[in-house]
């Protein structure tokens, strides 16, 4: 029994870690569009600066983190996305990734490819005991940082000004500019909803790990991205739901794979992933008032 | 009240308005009528500020309004209801009026015209937590009318709202425009149901081809063959004529 509440707890703080991932990118794509595969390179530069704030206290770590992932987050809007808008849907996926590129390589440059290590928040890393079960501090935060934020951003899209404008944008852009929406500024209030769930996973992956490479940004990406589909684009729910799924099928495979397949654990992850695809081409959510009425 | 004049507008290298001008005064309904591709959704988008005009003059209420944003243009007054009504169906019939007033700051006054718009369109307090893509065609072209007026236009256009509608929903929809016209507001009113829109116009422009080739009140148009030479390029009276049909 116990064995299986440990599985549960740390199935879900990995599914929420992810969750939070594939919010981030399944809320810049409802509300522009865009599939940002630069995402991940979010993440890795929250992890940076959380280093090399290393010498501060913790909360002003935390706080600069933010404001430098929102910093990055809005300059690439503004200058890299905003140019671009109106291309098509492959060509923004080839900026993100031209712009993921810049950024890691930027990072390699400056901080040498090799993985650094720190021993951010020491304390989290403990174990302590409740009923019998050995839990991870760090999983705790993670499952508690997951409910808080899913449930701020799901009250700012469904009952703010802010959200319903947001919600309206990623329907039809053409008529919320009609309608005096400014969208420029939901677009931007949507980087900044996203920079904020990237950084909140820099601080929970670097308590986890304590350490980051410029590259480890990919990997996140792809997890999210793939959340995200099987979610079902479009749907914040779907988002979440996706992530723990993904979470769920990393963690069971790391329990049921025999030691000589645990290096290919991805390729299992990946392939229930497809062959849930098979099962439900429209992912896990299908939005009920999404389809036209004639 | 609005005074567009030459106005040009280019898609590439094809032409969809070919130096419009129209005049519209304080209180009129005024219609625009024409075939499918005669540059009438043009010409309102190009009003509302979505659409690049390539030259010509727009003016309304002594500002020129060309080149502004389609935001400026809304606060200045003028609000669109567009082909296919367009409303906002993943939000609720609510959110889809307030969204209607983003423009605005005067929130007592926002308040007020929700009351007021439900007045006009009772089922939309009635229905207001619904996601609006669970309305009838009928409901959502009210909606969408309703939406419009919610950010206190002066001129609100029109851009085909019988388009899809039973007989008796299209009656219902020209009432409310009559009853807008009635409370002040003036309408651009844009058909591809000619019959329909001069029951209700002032006066009327017809635009083929993107050319004005006609404008007068509704009765002069009505008469003299004008809008079959609009819709089917000659007069039904020199086709007569031509395929010896004798009258």
């Amino acid at each position: 029994m116990s064995y299986f509440v440990q599985f549960l707890i740390d199935a879900i703080s990995v599914g929420g870690l992810y969750a939070l991932v594939a919010l981030g990118i399944g809320l810049i794509f409802g509300v522009v569009g865009l599939v940002n595969f630069a995402y991940g390179d979010y993440v890795m530069i929250g992890a940076y600066c959380l280093m090399l704030t290393a010498g501060f206290s913790v909360p002003v770590a935390i706080v600069v983190t933010m404001v430098a992932v929102a910093a990055v987050a809005v300059a690439s809007e503004l200058f890299v996305f905003r140019p671009v808008r109106t291309a098509t849907p492959a060509t923004l996926m080839i900026v993100s990734f031209s712009l993921s590129y810049a950024l890691e390589h930027t990072f390699v440059m400056s901080f040498g490819s090799l993985a650094r290590t720190i021993n951010f928040l020491p304390e989290m890393s403990r174990n302590i005991e409740i009923f019998g079960v050995r839990i991870a501090v760090v999983s705790l935060l993670q499952i508690g940082a997951t409910v808080v934020l899913t449930a701020l951003l799901a009250w700012i899209i469904n009952y703010t000004s802010i959200g319903y404008q947001m919600r309206a944008v990623s329907e039809n852009v053409k008529m919320a500019r009609l309608v005096g929406v400014n969208t420029n500024r939901v677009i931007i209030a949507a980087f900044l909803a996203s920079a904020v769930l990237a950084a909140t996973v820099s601080v929970l992956f670097l308590a986890q790990t304590g350490t980051a490479t410029p590259f480890f940004g990919q990997s996140l990406t792809i997890i999210g991205f793939v959340a995200t589909v099987i979610g079902g684009m479009g749907s914040l729910v779907g988002c979440a739901l996706g992530g723990f799924l993904v979470g769920f099928i990393t963690t069971a495979l790391q329990l049921a794979l025999p030691s000589s397949l645990q290096p290919f654990r991805e390729a299992f992850v990946f392939g229930a992933v497809m062959l849930m695809l098979v099962v439900r081409p429209g992912g896990l959510i299908m939005i009920r008032t999404a389809q036209v009425r004639v | 009240m609005l005074s567009v004049a030459d106005l040009h507008v280019n898609y590439g290298a094809i032409s969809a308005l070919r130096g419009v001008s129209v005049d519209i005064a304080q209180g009129e309904i005024v219609a625009l009528i024409g075939p499918n591709g005669a540059g009438k959704t043009s010409l309102l988008m190009a009003i509302a500020g979505i659409v690049r005009a390539a030259g010509g003059c727009v003016e309304f209420g002594g500002h020129s309004i060309l080149g502004k944003s389609a935001e400026t243009i809304l606060r200045l007054g003028i609000s669109v209801v567009p082909e296919n009504r367009e409303i906002f169906t993943k939000l609720s019939v609510w959110e889809n009026l307030l969204i209607g007033a983003t423009a605005r700051r005067d929130r007592q006054q926002v308040a007020r015209d929700i009351d007021r718009v439900t007045a006009l369109f009772p089922k939309l307090a009635q229905r207001r937590n619904d996601p609006a893509g669970l309305f009838s065609g009928g409901e959502q072209q009210m909606l969408a009318i309703a939406r419009a007026m919610m950010a206190a236009p002066k001129l609100l256009m029109l851009d085909e709202p019988s388009l899809g509608l039973a007989p008796i929903v299209i009656d219902a929809v020209y009432t409310a425009i009559q009853e807008l016209s009635g409370a002040g507001v003036t309408i651009l009113l844009v058909e591809q149901n000619a019959e329909r829109a001069l029951s209700i116009a002032h006066r009327a422009y017809l635009i083929s081809t993107g050319e004005i080739v006609f404008s007068g009140t509704s009765e002069e148009i009505h008469s003299g063959g004008n809008v079959h030479k609009a819709y089917f390029g000659f007069r039904t009276d020199d086709a007569d004529r031509r395929s010896g049909i004798p009258k």
